[in-house]
């Protein structure tokens, strides 16, 4: 007999989540449904404003990657307004982008994602001195590394546990048979966990240097940036690279030798496919490194069927959203342009469960021709491999030779933990070149940070990016020089899809298939598997055109 | 020379200091052990500790209670709930860095439910919950950060096993509470769900359960405000005298505009009149690209944020006057001063404005806030409880 979980509200997350999973007599998940239980209908707000100020306010689909829909809404804006910003502000946006790339996924792997690996309880069993020696092992100069500091963090850890007041610790998974690292590999990732609060911050900083603060920066406008006097200031671009340098050290030997050692204790998983999901992968491109947007740092492709060997062009008006299964009305595929969504709330079944053959979620379905894809840093990855970038061919490939694992282990919930922390390694790398590709172009004496434009009568135009969750797409019509219709497909909408009309899971709802849980009351596992995606939900909420009025539709 | 009145506030602190010491559960971390660890001089403590005080509105002779509120900190437990927001002000409140005092505060902090962070989901985290309200009733200090949205029979946004709506978890969860601390907009009055044309007719968290709140405003707002006004509570019981608005009027009691670095600029007719021109690189007024700064009241230029590096005036870029009521609607267009018909002329008028503005907001203060702080306190005295003052 089957039987139904529901694990509500996923945490470690943004936003509101659910996961109901059916179980066989074995625990192993055979379906699996992923719904989004907030709306808040951000695009209809922006209907009739300003297109310049929809950058501030469409950043506040999510607090957590801040930043990215600010600069995709920009860029849309630029897109449809016919401007061009300035090479000064391409590297700034770069770096504000870069930055916080790193310091979110640091963030990621430790405090939302690092407790499904890291077992905080079997820390306190670790030896402090072996734990020296495990940490030297995956790297010869590790992060804040002495048995004096690792005894200290266990005696942290261990008022913790004795004050019986554990706070975010509290009632979680800890001794289950799914947590498989030793407990010293524990004790040192608990540690980082500790310091990254740290190093997060000094990344928030230092992108805060340009944009103000963080989160929620503001020094974007249509046509370039604002922050001319932090441009122009040697003293301020020595703070931000000084800060970038210190952030970067700790994704060298913290973040790579962490999730080596993780990599080797839940080889297996990786081996065995564990979370692998849906096989198609998307990459929009992100942070360009011309000023007329050919080539990317990520490369821009599409890879169907997990073909290693070739990247895909992308053909823009493939791009589908559909509602079957989301709580809005008009069920067929529609191209973002056209789009036209009404919310149509049918809410759960009678036992309080998700109606999972009608209507589930706020999520609606994108597709790419007529395809389920994982976007995010696998599939920037695996597109960047297929593609043939040096760069991340190499980075690929020494990860692997240090694990001892073959390629298709990347398909994996594992792969994709290790894809994060590659590109983060590729994307720390490239910031000091921007700096000083910044500087050479103010010696030369371009000290341009904005070019002139204004709101065009009509128009359309779309900005694409690769924040740290994935393929990002903002895309606007202008009327009478106010917006008319606005949509945003992000990252967390591809990954949380619903299923599609040729009853097609989404990427979260496949990868689960096929997992088998060590216990059925501890969804250990599911979180695991999750959270590799590092989901956000408040951004992949949104509608286009609501053209009706909200609350007359009623609950079925 | 201290009056009376703030020797007898200095009493009344110390007795529910003594109080808090015995009632509440011992401190989950060593504090001063934790300064030490991260290298935080006794020097740095003690300017931090005169800081806070001054901060918080209060004479020199608080410094103690202050660093005694400071090391008793770990021992209030605290619900963190997440309604319709973006989770920006908990990203605020986790990547803080200034002063570094606040920082370690609020790590230590004794987070008993909050989404982003914890361990455990679904049924457990539940149960975090649950454990919270029954261990600590009356005790605990709930946090919500978030609009709740009433369409839909509330049905917007459902959370949790049982699939609960906001007002559902907001009235279990504050009618045990404390007290309730709004962080960001979106809590305090609907924020930016709540913007034209409101789809799913979000409000703020007083509105939709009917109960005061204290109000951090700002989106995400500055987290010394949130510590300074919890350190407020250890000491005394109560909430921090507030505005009009519900917010604390140590934190939000000074207009942007009166205390900005490029305010020089405006007074000698300096402005930047398109972005990066000659104004911009010499650091001019922004009031013509937009800047809400003169209707906006908060202490961002003095604090600014992220270990104190920036702000979005010295980033360039105008305020957006995000510590406002309904500023989505009423500040738009952003990149615009606000229009000349709205207030009835020009950019002359904008010490006037900001002028009527103080004095309402001080009318408002003198008539509620003190006093719904002293009558809470007295609350406190009868039942035990106190629900912080706020909008009535």
């Amino acid at each position: 007999m089957a039987k139904r979980l529901v694990i509500d509200p996923i945490t470690r997350i943004e936003g509101h989540l659910r996961i109901e999973v059916e179980l066989d007599d074995t625990n192993t998940i055979r379906d699996a449904w992923s719904s989004i239980t907030l709306w808040r209908g951000i695009e209809t707000i922006l209907k009739g404003r300003d297109p310049r100020d929809a950058g501030l306010i469409v950043q506040r689909f999510c607090g957590v990657c801040t930043y990215v829909h600010y600069e995709a809404s920009i860029m849309a804006c630029e897109d449809a307004f016919g401007v061009k910003p300035p090479p000064n502000a391409r590297l700034i946006r770069n770096l504000t982008q870069g930055i916080w790339f790193l310091g979110d996924h640091i963030m990621h792997f430790y405090h939302l994602h690092g407790l499904d690996w890291v077992d905080i309880v079997s820390a306190l069993k670790a030896n402090p001195r072996s734990a020296v020696d495990l940490a030297k092992s995956v790297h010869p100069n590790p992060w804040n590394c002495s048995e004096t500091h690792y005894k200290a963090v266990q005696d942290r850890l261990a008022r913790f546990v004795k004050s019986g007041r554990l706070g975010p610790f509290a009632n979680a998974y800890w001794g289950n048979p799914s947590y498989k690292l030793p407990p010293e590999a524990n004790l040192v990732i608990a540690s980082h966990y500790l310091d990254a609060l740290q190093v997060s911050k000094t990344a928030a900083a230092a992108q805060a240097i340009f944009g103000g603060k963080n989160p929620h920066p503001q020094h974007l406008v249509v046509g370039g940036v604002t922050c001319v006097l932090d441009v122009l200031n040697p003293s301020r671009l020595g703070e931000f690279l000084y800060r970038s340098k210190e952030v970067n050290d700790f994704v060298e030997r913290a973040l790579i030798p962490d999730v080596v050692l993780a990599a080797k204790y839940y080889k297996d998983e990786g081996l065995a496919g564990v979370g692998g999901g849906v096989k198609n992968y998307l990459c929009v491109g992100g942070f360009p490194l011309d000023d007329e947007g050919k080539t990317f740092l990520f490369p821009r492709g599409f890879v169907k069927n997990r073909n290693l060997v070739k990247a895909l062009p992308i053909d823009e008006a493939k791009i589908t959203e559909e509602a079957l299964h989301s709580w809005y009305q008009d069920d067929k595929p529609q191209h973002p342009y056209e789009g036209t969504t009404i919310p149509k709330y049918t809410g759960y079944d009678q036992e309080g469960r998700l109606k999972g053959n009608e209507k589930y979620t706020w999520c609606k379905a994108p597709r790419y021709e007529g395809e389920p894809c994982e976007v995010g840093p696998l599939a920037r990855m695996i597109v960047g491999y297929a593609a043939g970038d040096k760069k991340i061919k190499a980075l690929i490939e020494g990860t692997l030779k240090a694990t001892g694992l073959p390629a298709t282990a990347l398909f994996s919930t594992l792969g994709r933990t290790a894809a994060r922390a590659i590109e983060t390694k590729l994307v720390g790398d490239q910031i000091e070149t921007w700096v000083n590709e910044l500087v050479a172009n103010i010696k030369k004496g371009d000290v341009r940070t904005w070019t002139p434009c204004d709101v065009p009568k009509e128009g359309q135009g779309r900005g694409m990016t690769e924040p740290p969750r994935g393929s990002l797409s903002h895309w606007i019509r202008i009327k009478d020089h106010k917006i008319a219709n606005y949509q945003a497909i992000v990252p967390s909408t591809w990954n949380c899809s619903p299923r599609d009309k040729s009853n097609k899971r989404g990427p979260y709802e496949e990868s689960l298939i096929g997992t088998r849980l060590a216990k059925a009351d501890q969804p250990l596992e599911i979180l695991r598997t999750i959270h590799s995606f590092d989901p956000c939900m408040a951004c992949a909420v949104h509608v286009i055109d609501p053209g009706g009025k909200i609350h007359q539709f009623r609950v079925a | 020379m201290v009056g009376k009145h703030y020797r007898r506030l200095l009493e009344q602190c110390k007795i529910r200091m003594d109080r808090f010491e015995k009632e509440y559960p011992a401190p989950r971390e060593d504090f001063q052990a934790l300064l030490k660890e991260r290298g935080v001089s006794r020097r740095d403590f003690l300017k931090w500790t005169s800081f806070m005080t001054a901060a918080l509105m209060l004479p020199p002779i608080f410094k103690p209670m202050v660093t005694r509120a400071a090391e008793n900190f770990s021992r209030l437990p605290v619900v963190w709930l997440h309604f319709a927001e973006c989770t920006g002000c908990s990203e605020a409140f986790l990547r803080s860095s200034y002063p570094n005092v606040d920082d370690i505060l609020l790590e230590t902090i004794s987070l008993e439910y909050h989404e982003t962070i914890m361990a455990a989901a679904g049924d457990q985290a539940e149960k975090c919950l649950e454990d919270c309200i029954h261990h600590f009733p009356g005790k605990y200090v709930c946090v919500i950060e978030g609009a709740i949205p009433q369409g839909l029979n509330g049905q917007f946004m459902r959370l949790g096993p049982k699939g609960e709506t906001g007002v559902q978890i907001g009235k279990k969860v504050t009618s045990k509470a404390a007290a309730t601390i709004c962080i960001g907009s979106c809590a305090i009055w609907g924020g930016i769900p709540s913007a034209r044309p409101n789809p799913t007719d979000a409000v703020g968290v007083s509105k939709a359960l009917g109960i005061s709140t204290v109000n951090i405003a700002g989106c995400p707002p500055n987290t010394v405000n949130f510590t300074g006004t919890l350190l407020y509570f250890i000491m005394f019981g109560a909430m921090p005298p507030l505005d009009g608005q519900g917010r604390p009027i140590w934190a939000y009691g000074k207009r942007v505009h009166d205390f900005c670095e490029r305010r020089p600029h405006y007074d000698a007719g300096e402005f930047v009149e398109q972005w990066g021109d000659e104004g911009a690189r010499r650091g001019w007024c922004l009031y013509k690209v937009g800047c809400k700064g003169p209707y906006t009241f908060a202490n961002c230029p003095h604090l600014r944020f992220n270990d104190h590096i920036s702000w979005p005036v010295m980033a360039g870029h105008g305020c957006i006057g995000c510590t406002e009521s309904g500023f989505w609607d009423t500040m738009a267009p952003y990149e615009k001063p606000i229009h000349e018909a709205t207030f009835g002329g020009g950019e002359r008028t904008v010490d006037k404005i900001g002028t009527v503005l103080t004095v309402a907001t001080v009318a408002g203060v003198a008539a509620h806030g003190v006093l719904s702080a002293m009558r809470h306190g007295r609350t406190d005295k009868k039942d035990g409880t106190t629900t912080g003052a706020g909008k009535e």
